[in-house]
């Protein structure tokens, strides 16, 4: 019942794009077409989950058994780091053609704010290494909603008539304000 | 190639060590004046040490913290470091100060991710929400919210985070009454 | 280049948030006030600034192929310190920005000026493209920030000069959007008109 809470609540009621504010850049960066944006997620679905796992272990039995914890911010970013490298090398032997099609969101995943931020809510959320691996692919599919839902929108107002100073990033912010206003409906419901 | 790298790490850990040596005792004093100003705004008038004389009780996975007021000895109030995780952005820690006889004195909010303008109502310096609660006592006085057929008015909009403050309000309530000291 | 061009060209030609679109993350998520904006701005011009000292320093021992986790590692300190100094001195604030300090690690604008710039320059030049840079950024986050406490609470820098809230949609995450989507069309507006 709890990781029921735990993955309606990352989805959709704190959201971590549009609530939490994380992985911004990916979203205006890559959004403009849906299949960019499925792409994407695919990815960060996938990293998210691994880094949570891995930082989580290192976590309780490196960092809190040394009492080594404000070495958090140097070991989680470089555990995303190489897992992103890691990500490639595989990718590249395995599947190639998927390799093709992430082409150079790879790479940015690592300055995706959304992994080291889910990292770290994971531990600041208490959560054990189940509900951690839980929450981390719930609010990537968080991630992942949010971004094919703005992309295709993104795709009709590239078809209409934008006056000009709005055009391009101003109307996407303009419409993710209100995509996260749509999403504060969902307060409530856990 | 590797080496350079290792240095480099070497090098940055040992400049962090160092700044974590530097900064650990005014974290540490920041975080205790935090605590001892909730201590202070939710019992009475008091002349001991309520740090030093710290004492917990292991509840539902978690620990309650308890701190006893003493005005020339004397028990004056208990403040009780409780906590819900049932706010609406999760975690809220408060401290709640009881007096000998159970009667809610005070509450302090001491950490929340609740949003801004509306369930961080509860804190007193947005608004006076959380003096209905000063001397209530739980056994005359319902504390949950007016919805769930209780005494206490709900935040507007911010039922989620009012509901979840009586929670740790009665978590504290009812660990004093179990296991407070005199 | 010019030392003075190179320090202003961050506040408006190459802002990191109007024109760069570089940091968004922590733009929408401390701008809740003024002074969070400020707050937020400022610790990450120190890191802006040390790390790319730092990296034009030791450019030359870098080997290239571990030039991105070698910045990466050095950003992380400087995040570090920063971290643990304003837990240290300023607590409150600290509370406040949260989880955005350690993802200044993450600042596609951190990484990108270590990588763009500092990694190929003298040392003062990086230190003013920096510190020019994390100003400019300052300067959006607190701009922003401004117009949220303004529109959502009713104050200023906490001084408050209305009674009762403001709109509080503002300083929630919808109105983050909505502030900055429009400062962004202002700022091309300007732009497009000294073009």
């Amino acid at each position: 019942m709890e990781y029921i809470v735990i993955i309606i609540s990352a989805v959709f009621v704190n959201n971590i794009v549009l609530m939490k504010f994380l992985g911004i850049c990916p979203f205006i960066g890559v959004s403009n077409k849906v299949e960019t944006a499925a792409g994407m997620s695919g990815a960060v679905m996938f990293v998210m989950t691994l880094a949570t796992i891995v930082t989580y272990l290192i976590q309780t039995f490196i960092l809190d058994a040394l009492g080594i914890s404000f070495m958090q911010t140097i070991t989680f970013i470089l555990v995303i780091a190489s897992l992103v490298q890691l990500v490639e090398i595989i990718l590249k032997k395995v599947s190639p053609g998927l390799f093709q099609a992430l082409g150079i969101f790879l790479p940015l995943i690592t300055t995706n704010c959304a992994i080291l931020g889910v990292a770290i809510l994971t531990i600041q959320n208490d959560y054990n290494l189940l509900e951690g691996v839980v929450f981390a692919a719930a609010s990537a599919l968080g991630f992942g909603l949010a971004l094919i839902i703005f992309s295709s929108i993104r795709e009709q107002l590239d078809l209409i008539d934008v006056p000009k100073a709005m055009k391009g990033v101003p109307i996407a912010f303009i419409v993710a304000g209100l995509l996260a206003m749509a999403f504060m409906g969902f307060t409530g419901i856990v | 190639m590797l080496i350079a790298l290792v240095v480099i790490t070497f090098g940055a850990s040992t400049a962090l060590g160092f700044v974590y040596q530097f900064t650990k005792e005014p974290i540490a004093a920041a975080k205790l004046a935090k605590k001892m100003d909730a201590i202070v705004r939710v019992t009475p008038e008091f002349n001991n040490e309520p740090n030093t004389e710290e004492y917990k009780m292991p509840i539902e996975g978690d620990t309650l913290y308890f701190y006893p007021a003493r005005m020339d000895g004397e028990l004056v109030g208990t403040a009780v470091q409780s906590f819900t995780k049932q706010g609406f952005s999760g975690l809220i820690k408060i401290m709640v100060g009881i007096l000998p006889d159970g009667t809610i004195n005070e509450v302090a909010v001491l950490e929340h991710k609740e949003t801004p303008g509306l369930g961080d109502k509860m804190e007193r310096k947005k608004s006076d929400w959380a003096a209905q609660f000063q001397n209530k006592h739980p056994d005359n006085f319902n504390m949950t919210v007016k919805k769930d057929g209780g005494d206490v008015d709900a935040i507007t909009a911010s039922t989620i985070t009012s509901r979840a403050f009586c929670e740790a309000i009665l978590r504290a309530y009812n660990a004093y009454k179990e296991g407070g000291h005199q | 280049m010019n030392q003075i061009k190179n320090f202003t060209k961050g506040f408006v030609q190459e802002n990191p948030v109007f024109v760069l679109f570089l940091g968004l993350c922590p733009v929408l998520g401390t701008t809740t006030s003024a002074i969070n904006g400020l707050g937020m701005g400022l610790a990450t011009t120190f890191v802006l600034t040390m790390s790319n000292i730092v990296v034009s320093l030791i450019k030359n021992f870098i080997p290239d192929k571990v030039r991105i986790p070698a910045f990466i590692v050095i950003i992380a300190s400087f995040v570090t310190i920063v971290e643990l100094t304003m837990q240290a001195f300023v607590p409150t604030l600290f509370d406040a920005l949260g989880l955005f300090i350690p993802l200044i690690v993450v600042n596609c604008l951190v990484l990108g000026r270590s990588e763009a710039f500092a990694s190929k320059n003298p040392i003062w030049t990086s230190l003013v493209d920096g510190f020019g840079m994390g100003l400019g950024f300052s300067l959006a986050l607190t701009m922003l920030g401004g117009v949220r406490e303004i529109l959502g609470s009713g104050s200023i820098f906490g001084f408050k000069f209305i009674h009762g809230d403001g709109m509080i949609l503002f300083v929630l995450a919808p109105g983050a959007f909505i502030v900055l989507g429009y400062l962004i069309m202002l700022m091309q507006k300007l732009k497009s008109k000294s073009a």
